[in-house]
């Protein structure tokens, strides 16, 4: 057996199990922004386990996968800032649970002045 | 024994497969339409890597280009939409 491919399933079976707990976050948490940050962190970190995962498994894939791999770090935390700064602004309530909002403050300070 | 990492495989396509239902369940479900945009970019991102996961338990190397090209339109989607919901579009 080729050790190489068993570990690359091994870090494939870690990676998917991140992607489906992200899932379930996005599924079960009360609020958008407790949903993004679920559903960001897990699936960013998840996909990069199954990708690397992958090009272990595959030796001649490992080049192109690594891009992907580059692509989806850099990617994943500029459009869930978008959408985080789109929900703002937009005015979506956070879920009565939370106790502090550091950006609705910064702006009553700003107006304040 | 010989067979024990494609049976790894295909166990991880299970639970991605169980990730990408589940965000398609808030995709349905979310109140507003933020929600139903950061539900469309967890499905992105989790469909990136089935489709990855295909390739692989296929062998046929032209997936990695289709999840390449894949990757690259649904960025650009999520940040359009984001763009609109603010009103900057």
């Amino acid at each position: 057996m080729e050790w190489n491919a068993l570990l690359g399933s091994i870090l494939t079976l870690t990676g998917s199990i991140f992607l489906f707990l992200g899932a379930l976050g996005i599924y079960r948490m009360p609020d958008l922004y407790n949903r993004m940050q679920a559903g960001t962190k897990a699936t960013t970190l998840g996909t990069m386990l199954t990708l690397l995962g992958i090009g272990v498994c595959h030796t001649e894939w490992l080049g192109q996968v690594l891009i992907l791999i580059m692509f989806i770090a850099l990617t994943n935390p500029i459009s869930s800032h978008a959408l985080a700064r789109a929900a703002h602004f937009k005015g979506i309530p956070l879920t009565e649970k939370s106790i502090v909002d550091k950006l609705k403050e910064e702006e009553n300070r700003l107006e304040v002045k | 024994m010989d067979k024990l990492p494609e049976i790894i495989l295909q166990i991880s396509v299970y639970f991605v497969s169980a990730g990408i239902i589940l965000s398609t369940l808030r995709m349905i479900k979310g109140p507003s339409m933020a929600d139903r945009a950061v539900a469309l970019d967890t499905f992105t991102v989790i469909s990136i890597s089935l489709i990855v996961l295909i390739a692989c338990l296929s062998g046929r190397v032209i997936f990695l280009d289709v999840g390449m090209v894949y990757a690259i339109l649904s960025f650009i989607g999520v940040v359009a939409v984001a763009r609109y919901l603010e009103g900057g579009l």
